[in-house]
């Protein structure tokens, strides 16, 4: 190869493996925790954030970076509220006093 | 912090996050899994906060959206989860706009090139249109599912059609495209093909949801799921950030599967869903038709039956969490379980308002996961249980299903007619007592219901309360009611 790969490409790589991951993962996740997996992945895309924070960030008090900071502002609502809400959905998800002789893993 | 340096932690918090949804294949992984996810984020905005300049905004910013976002999550009840979510989606939406726009003011704080090359222009497109789109048809979505269709018609649970609304549709696509290639194409920042397109773009977003009815609305909630995902995997390609491009792939597929386990438990094709007008008139023509022989009981001989049984399962609908019955259900269950009746719960897919919806709703209700079970897995256990208790569903366990011609043909459903019950008027045979095939169906006001026959299974012999319920056979109207319930 005589040109470096052009950084898209390499994305696009990124891109294609990360959703054959995600396939996989999705696919493995219990039915019973496909509400928790909703809010899970909603916090997890407020990852976001880091784009927000680049732009409210980068000094100055013009236009862009106080539409980054209200950025900020949203994506700081999901990322708080959906992993402390996924929290509180799990932690009723437990395996009661064994009284009922059932066993299932 | 290196460029690289910062890269690999980026790579890290990916790591962390794919970690945060494996976890999630079972419930005692999945609180460990929830708290990887959150190391992933701390580090990523943590890294992030390292390289940029102006700290003091950012953390203002922060602290009051993780104040609001932190006080909702412990307010909310578990039966706003939907609303919850949509709302959640909608502000990823806006955010991946309103990083778009400061990308175009400013690339240089990006690090992209200023003027932006094509290429990011390109992806910036991308991810701006599916961020407006999953901002407004979350912002409708939230409208329909919290119910707010008497005060705007546009949140109607409703389908809402009007003649050419395909064709205006495929306009405004076909016009957004135009707007985004223009901006693609034009030399300097084209602000105002840009504005045009976000525009177009947010009306679209309104234009895709609005027709689709309340019953479709866990396809809905799952799909704008999807699009948040890939909106900020849109950005990430932008911006040049493989974390976000990730995190946006693995929210991106998690949404698209959910929508298609959705679309098959309620036999529905996706386009068909998207084309919307469903929940409406249909269900009605056949709801009414169907209604064959009603046995009364009172919550005494239920009691009775299900005192004698062997083994119980439990099917609940959203019926019974509007009834708020949950507790009332599981105080009953423990009572069996406590005289040796083996007691389970069995969950259609669709059960409540979005996927899992209904197993969160028993989960607060302090029921044990390991009674809980999923259609696949319980379906064939109903031939050999004694009762199928019906609690607020309908279409769910309806074999009209299994018969051609009937409006919900194909749907998979929970075989509860299997289930072993001879007629409570027949003898005892030996100790087993004999049902006929078919299942009791609880009608009423099911926390009283549930209550009653509670209570009816303590005092019995003593004059117990003798509310008259009655017990549908072979239900066959009973869609309706259950479509009813849903659209709420």
């Amino acid at each position: 190869m005589t040109e470096a790969i052009d950084p898209t490409v390499f994305y696009l790589i990124v891109f294609v493996l990360a959703v054959f991951v995600g396939y996989h993962v999705i696919w493995n996740v219990t039915p019973a925790l496909h509400t928790p997996l909703m809010s899970v992945t909603n916090a997890i895309s407020s990852v976001i954030i880091v784009g927000a924070l680049l732009a409210a960030g980068s000094g100055g008090e013009d236009f862009g970076s106080i539409v980054g900071a209200v950025a900020v502002g949203l994506a700081a609502v999901n990322v708080f509220g959906g992993f402390l809400v996924t929290q509180r959905m799990l932690e009723m998800f437990r395996r009661k006093q064994p009284k009922s002789g059932e066993k299932k893993s | 912090m290196s460029g690289n340096q910062v890269a690999l932690w980026y790579l890290v918090a990916s790591v962390l996050f794919i970690l945060a949804l494996k976890g999630l294949s079972h419930p005692e992984s999945a609180r460990r899994g929830n708290l990887f996810g959150m190391i992933g984020m701390a580090i990523a905005v943590v890294v992030t906060m390292a390289i940029v300049e102006n700290r003091v905004p950012i953390i203002l910013a922060i602290a009051i959206g993780g104040t609001i976002g932190a006080i909702v999550s412990r307010r909310v009840e578990m039966t706003q989860m939907p609303e919850l979510v949509a709302a959640m989606h909608s502000l990823v939406g806006m955010a991946a706009v309103l990083i778009a726009i400061a990308a175009v003011n400013d690339p240089a704080a990006f690090g992209i090139p200023d003027p932006m090359p094509a290429g990011n222009r390109l992806e910036l497109f991308i991810g701006t249109f599916v961020g407006a789109i999953t901002f407004s048809g979350s912002v409708i979505a939230f409208g329909k599912l919290a119910g707010l269709g008497k005060h705007f018609r546009l949140f109607s649970s409703a389908p809402v059609v009007f003649p050419g609304q395909h064709l205006l549709n495929l306009a405004l696509a076909l016009a957004m495209i135009g707007f985004g290639v223009a901006f693609f194409l034009a030399p300097d920042k084209a602000w105002t093909a840009f504005a045009i397109m976000t525009a177009v773009a947010f009306v679209l977003g309104v234009l895709i949801i609005i027709p689709i009815g309340g019953a479709d609305m866990p396809v809905v909630i799952s799909m704008l799921n999807s699009y948040s995902g890939w909106a900020a995997a849109g950005i990430g390609f932008s911006l040049g950030n493989t974390m976000l491009i990730i995190a946006g792939s693995l929210v991106g597929s998690s949404g698209a599967i959910l929508s298609y386990i959705m679309c098959r438990a309620m036999n529905r094709s996706f386009i068909s869903v998207l084309l919307g007008g469903f929940g409406g008139a249909e269900g009605a023509a056949a709801a009414g038709a169907e209604q064959r022989q009603v046995k009364s009981g009172s919550a005494d001989d239920l009691a009775f039956l299900l005192a004698n049984a062997e083994s119980v399962i439990i099917v609940p609908g959203y019926g019974l969490a509007v009834a708020r019955a949950q507790h009332a259900v599981k105080e009953m269950a423990e009572k069996l379980i406590e005289k040796g009746v083996q007691v389970r719960y069995a969950i259609h897919p669709v059960a409540g308002r979005m996927p899992g919806h209904m197993n969160v709703l028993l989960a607060e209700a302090e029921v044990p996961y390991d009674q809980v079970f999923e259609m696949e897995d319980i379906n064939n256990e109903f031939g050999t249980t004694d009762i199928a208790l019906i609690l607020g569903a309908n279409d769910v366990v309806n074999p009209l299903a299994l018969e051609k011609g009937s409006p919900i043909y194909g749907m998979p459903i929970l075989e509860a007619h299997k289930a072993r019950h001879r007629g409570r008027e027949q003898a005892l045979d030996g100790r087993r007592l004999r049902w006929p095939r078919q299942p009791a169906l609880l009608h009423g006001p099911d926390h009283d219901g549930v209550r009653r026959c509670e209570e009816s299974d303590r005092g019995r012999g003593e004059g117990a309360v003798r509310e008259r319920w009655q017990w549908t056979v072979g239900s066959g109207a009973a869609d309706e009611a259950m479509r009813a319930s849903r659209l709420r």
